[in-house]
């Protein structure tokens, strides 16, 4: 059974149209990275999937009760807040609301603790962290809900290298153990290298969906992002780099 | 129970205890606390059960209910410079007592003035809640605020302008600094339904508060209702604050200061800093309930001023060690 479905699916936000008639289905062990130019619809596509955001037609998570849908998806949003200086396990552990006060939580936090590398800087305030180590205990928190299914937006913006390629790492371990993830990327490097599969939303419709290889195609990257890139082969994986601007 | 809400419980009760052996009687603690338990009908016992034991149980009251709705607020909008009067229903309800004043009822029916403020706080907060809208953000609910605010300061003035016995003016303006003398138990059973219905709403809405840290599309994703959350808090802060005005009139700085102060203590996490800030807040106004009858027994000095000249400070204090810290 899919983690997710989405069936004409439409988002439409003061009379204007965001998303046109989408769908989509997530299977256990698939890492899909959702592509696509700035105001495509990536993020509200995330929100609306959820119910956070009102649509018409099908989304299997969004007809889900708040918490039913929350143990089935774990959401992390791009703005990457932490309203207060709670120590990092406590955020850590605000992962488990849909699930608390249940007998796996200490151990979920545990785990998610040691997956993204915090387990030193655990009783630090995490509003005192840098900004990559923020991002990575709200990508803890999220991997604390234990949820099958985990919706990222942007979670590699703004991370060094060495963290946004071990991100995409922990998010393809997940996949192999049969979690189910859509992450939002803007680095087309890290989609082609360690994405299952890759789905480029354009103008708020789905314009191409397949394995990396299919989708990154010259003809295609003129027409959504306007760039020819470099697509190749290295150290056993794909390669991609944008070079230049087709278009003004 | 956590060392920090012990310590605090511990200290509200000691606060009690000394707030009840205190009084222009000049009777001893002992005496005094003798004559309040198992004191038979003469006069010590009547002064303890009727003059202070309801100042004593209105301080308690009023500052936990103050600290309890200011540390949810601010869990709530995220912003540690939110007060319990940022809903507008302190202002609405100071207008009602403001009109119980000036009509001359407060002085025909005693229970007039507190029954009219909770009736304007009531309008107040149906008033704000139809202005924010049933699926409104933060924002909006703090527009509502200060909109409903506005209007009831600008009416209290109206009545004041207009009132044509400086007496009568005179009098509002004291009422409005704030005050717990001179009330009677009747003022507690007033007040204890309200205050006690409206902390319940704010103790169960923790865990939400707790998830909001991360923002409100994290929470909602995390199974909280936000829109359900909303509602609780409002209703719930509203309950404390139109009754805590009813009784003791506008008492500033309690609800800001109060889970500021205790935010460092209780690892700054809403559904911590909730209960303490309860207590935190009942042992402040305690304090200066106390100091309002040490320092100038004679001068009818107002609680309201005092925990302002408390809390001015103490918070100039925390914007300095804001700064120091580098924070935007």
């Amino acid at each position: 059974m899919s983690l997710l479905t989405l069936r004409s699916f439409c988002v439409t936000l003061r009379n204007r149209p965001i998303l046109n008639d989408i769908s989509l289905e997530v299977e256990r062990g698939e890492l899909v990275g959702l592509i696509g130019p700035n105001g495509a619809g990536k993020t509200t596509l995330l929100r609306a999937a959820l119910g956070l955001v009102p649509s018409s037609g099908q989304s299997s998570l969004a007809e889900l009760a708040p918490r039913e849908r929350a143990r089935a998806a774990a959401f992390l949003p791009q703005a990457r807040e932490i309203a207060w200086p709670i120590a990092v396990e406590d955020v850590v552990a605000l992962g488990r609301t849909p699930h608390a006060p249940g007998p796996d939580d200490g151990s979920a936090v545990q785990a998610a603790l040691q997956r993204t590398g915090l387990v030193d800087l655990r009783r630090r305030a995490a509003t005192r962290l840098s900004g990559g180590e923020q991002a990575r205990v709200l990508i803890a928190r999220a991997l604390a809900q234990e949820a099958p299914l985990l919706l990222a937006d942007e979670p590699a913006a703004g991370l060094d290298p060495s963290h946004a390629i071990s991100t995409m790492k922990v998010f393809r371990g997940l996949a192999g153990e049969g979690h189910g993830l859509v992450v939002t990327l803007h680095d087309l490097g890290l989609a082609a290298r360690h994405c299952t599969r890759l789905v480029a939303l354009k103008d708020g419709s789905i314009v191409a969906d397949g394995s990396p290889t299919d989708v990154l195609t010259p003809a295609r990257m003129r027409a959504i992002f306007g760039v020819t890139a470099f697509h190749g082969e290295a150290n056993g994986g794909p390669v991609f780099q944008p070079l230049d601007v087709t278009r003004d | 129970m956590s060392r920090v809400t012990a310590a605090l419980a511990g200290l509200v009760i000691l606060l009690f205890l000394v707030s009840l052996s205190i009084g222009p009687a000049g009777i001893g603690p002992l005496t005094s606390l003798n004559a309040l338990l198992v004191g038979s009908d003469g006069p010590l016992a009547l002064v303890m059960r009727e003059i202070r034991l309801p100042r004593a149980l209105l301080a308690v009251l009023v500052g936990g209910g103050l600290g309890l709705s200011g540390a949810a607020l601010q869990g709530y909008l995220r912003n540690p410079l939110a007060e319990p009067g940022l809903i507008g229903v302190s202002a609405t309800a100071a207008f009602g007592a403001v009109l119980a004043l000036q009509t001359g009822l407060a002085a025909a029916y005693a229970l007039a003035l507190p029954a009219f403020a909770l009736a304007f706080a009531a309008a107040g907060v149906v008033l704000v809640l139809l202005l924010a809208g049933p699926r409104g953000g933060s924002v909006t609910l703090i527009l509502a605020g200060i909109a409903v605010s506005s209007l009831a300061g600008a009416l209290t003035a109206l009545v004041l302008n207009l009132s044509p016995n400086p007496f009568a003016a005179n009098e509002i303006v004291f009422w409005m600094m704030g005050s717990l003398a001179d009330r009677s138990m009747r003022h507690v059973w007033l007040a204890a339904p309200f205050i006690a219905a409206g902390a319940l709403p704010l103790l169960l809405a923790r865990r939400g508060l707790d998830a909001l840290t991360l923002g409100e599309d994290a929470a909602e994703a995390m199974g909280i209702r936000l829109g359900r959350l909303r509602l609780a808090l409002v209703v719930g802060v509203a309950g404390i604050v139109g009754a805590a005005t009813a009784v003791a009139g506008t008492i500033g700085f309690v609800g800001l200061v109060v889970p500021h102060v205790l935010r460092p203590l209780t690892g700054a996490r809403p559904s911590r800093l909730l209960p303490a800030s309860a207590l935190g807040g009942a042992a402040l106004v305690l304090a200066a309930d106390i100091a309002v009858r040490v320092v100038l027994p004679g001068e009818d000095l107002k609680l309201g001023v005092v925990t302002a000249l408390i809390g001015a400070p103490v918070f100039l204090r925390l914007i300095l060690r804001t700064r120091a810290e580098g924070a935007p």
